[in-house]
């Protein structure tokens, strides 16, 4: 009797949590299911379910005519030029705050750290005035170098702490071998910090490859739009043709896919990790 | 070592880059963000200096419907405190008890959190489409014809459409926070609990809730914050239309600078969001502070 009471409350736990994971994750296998479709599969009575015939053409369609392959390449672009950039010189910060000896270490730390609180909102106006004067409006630096300062603080927060755990052992000894501190930094530390960038790059990689706000006010040539506003155009152009609209969708979301499924502790964990400045 | 580490050059080579890019994309713009909020400016031309007028008619002139996108903000701050945080802790907990398949369904009930917010907003776009939506072609098919609504088409509605993915996406964030959380108490606490005989129920509320109070004042803090700046989704669903019903002051502040060019109007609005988030981040912590 007894025993029966709690096997009805584990399987109303258990139908509880599938559907919850059946929500989260059907509009995404909708998703490509629609993709594979043509619009008279999906206007003629089949919206939802499995396609009877699959259109791998929507995917060709999108990429060359939707230009969706452009867009992906520079989101590639941008993406892995922002992450280089803000990797190195975040740990070079890092580096310099945690273990060099200088006055102002502390106010600069503590200065960086207060632009986690700001909104790219305030920012966006001058930004797009300054960069528009200076006729970089429609180019990878009108994105990298935003994208590079609005990630520098969750950065520089995420490694200092990393550098405090480490022993400085290590760097003492290359001391003595007679390494000047660029030889210390670029061969003993940058290694040593490695799951710390690995960190920082995941989130780097989130915040840059799903960006809208600048990506929309500072682009507005084909050549230079990245997969966020290029799919908001794409959708523009097919508007009512869900087959290609679905497969634009399922190639900007792949990449994130695919390091999701092969990483997904890490990117669970760095995006903890950016939380627990609070 | 100690001399090596006081090289001036050095710190000078390490320190200057990420620091001008900081203060150059940064900090110098939010001081013209405020001097521009004082200004009455269409980006052509010189502005004129109005002082705080900008701020004033944002509150007192309703025709610009700041007001009602304030409201619209608060109603989603109310959504994500009140229906997502309460939800998220309901999944941490029950994952943190060990069911089976834990670290599957804590993955799944992520994934929604990475996705780009084009890619979740044209498909939320889809799933309420009219005709052939998911939903409505749900309730069609269960014989609940009378639910099946345009619902981004209609002002009562919109605003409610587009608040449920933004609460939705975020949902495995929070989860994932507080069931981290709630791991790295020791379980010689909840063997102890087990031993005392108390239910799941009494445990979560007595122990296990005080005991992550910490991460949810961060949960909280995010929740509102984040939902204060909310502009992706809204932009890419609704645009804050339709006659403005789900208009949040991000959006309004986007097309006020953007397509209505008055510029100094629209950065009062975007110095306000910024003060805003300030003001209510320091509230929670208070908050919760006086309640330890």
């Amino acid at each position: 009797m007894r025993l029966s009471r709690i096997n009805i409350k584990t399987l109303i736990v258990t139908i509880f949590l599938i559907s919850y994971a059946v929500v989260q994750l059907f509009p995404l296998f909708w998703m490509i299911l629609f993709s594979l479709k043509s619009n008279s599969e999906i206007f003629g009575g089949n919206p939802i379910g499995i396609p009877h015939e699959f259109l791998w053409s929507n995917y060709e369609n999108v990429l060359t005519n939707g230009k969706v392959g452009i867009y992906f390449v520079n989101s590639v672009i941008v993406t892995f030029v922002t992450i280089l950039i803000s990797v190195i010189a975040s740990s070079m910060v890092g580096y310099a705050i945690v273990r060099m000896k200088w006055k102002l270490s502390k106010f600069v730390l503590t200065l960086f750290l207060v632009g986690m609180m700001i909104p790219i909102h305030a920012v966006l106006l001058p930004l797009f005035i300054i960069l528009s004067g200076m006729g970089q409006l429609n180019s990878y630096q009108a994105l990298v170098l935003p994208y590079v300062a609005f990630s520098l603080p969750m950065s520089i927060f995420i490694l200092t702490s990393f550098l405090e755990s480490i022993p400085r052992e290590l760097e003492e000894a290359a001391c003595i071998d007679g390494c000047n501190i660029y030889q210390i930094f670029f061969k003993i530390v940058f290694p040593l910090i490695r799951p710390g960038i690995a960190t920082i790059s995941i989130l780097i990689y989130l915040q840059s490859w799903n960006e809208l706000m600048f990506a929309t006010t500072f682009i507005n040539s084909v050549k230079f739009k990245t997969l966020t506003v290029g799919i908001m155009q794409m959708v523009g152009e097919y508007s009512t043709e869900w087959g290609p609209i679905g497969a634009g969708l399922v190639v900007a979301t792949l990449p994130t896919i695919v390091i999701y499924s092969f990483l997904s502790k890490q990117v669970q964990d760095s995006l903890m990790a950016g939380a627990l400045k609070g | 070592m100690e001399k090596m580490l006081r090289n001036k050059t050095a710190i000078i080579l390490f320190v200057l880059p990420a620091l001008l890019i900081f203060l150059l994309i940064i900090m110098v713009p939010i001081l013209f963000s405020g001097y521009y909020s004082l200004q009455e400016w269409d980006g052509i031309g010189p502005g004129s200096f109005v002082g705080f007028d900008n701020y004033v008619k944002m509150f007192s002139d309703d025709s610009g419907g700041f007001v009602k996108a304030a409201v619209n903000s608060f109603i989603l701050v109310g959504f994500s405190v009140f229906i997502q945080l309460p939800f998220a802790l309901l999944l941490a907990l029950i994952l943190a008890t060990g069911v089976k398949g834990e670290n599957a369904l804590r993955t799944i009930y992520f994934i929604p959190v990475i996705i780009s917010t084009v890619v979740i907003g044209q498909l939320w776009m889809k799933i309420y489409h009219p005709n052939y939506g998911l939903l409505n072609v749900f309730f069609n098919a269960v014989g609940l014809d009378e639910l099946a609504h345009p619902w981004l088409a209609d002002p009562n509605t919109a605003l409610v459409a587009v608040i449920i993915p933004i609460v939705w996406q975020y949902i495995g964030y929070h989860m994932l926070l507080m069931y981290a959380s709630i791991k790295s108490i020791p379980t010689s606490i909840f063997e102890a609990a087990k031993i005392d005989g108390a239910s799941n129920v009494a445990t979560a509320f007595k122990i296990t809730i005080p005991l992550i109070k910490p991460i949810l004042k961060v949960c909280t803090v995010f929740a509102i914050v984040g939902s204060l700046k909310s502009f992706d989704l809204i932009y890419i669903i609704t645009n804050g239309g339709p006659l403005h019903s789900s208009e949040v002051p991000s959006t309004l502040m986007f097309n006020t600078i953007f397509h209505q060019y008055k510029y100094g109007y629209g950065s009062a609005m975007s110095i306000f969001i910024v003060l805003e988030c300030l003001v209510l981040a320091m509230i929670v912590q208070k908050v919760f502070k006086t309640d330890d």
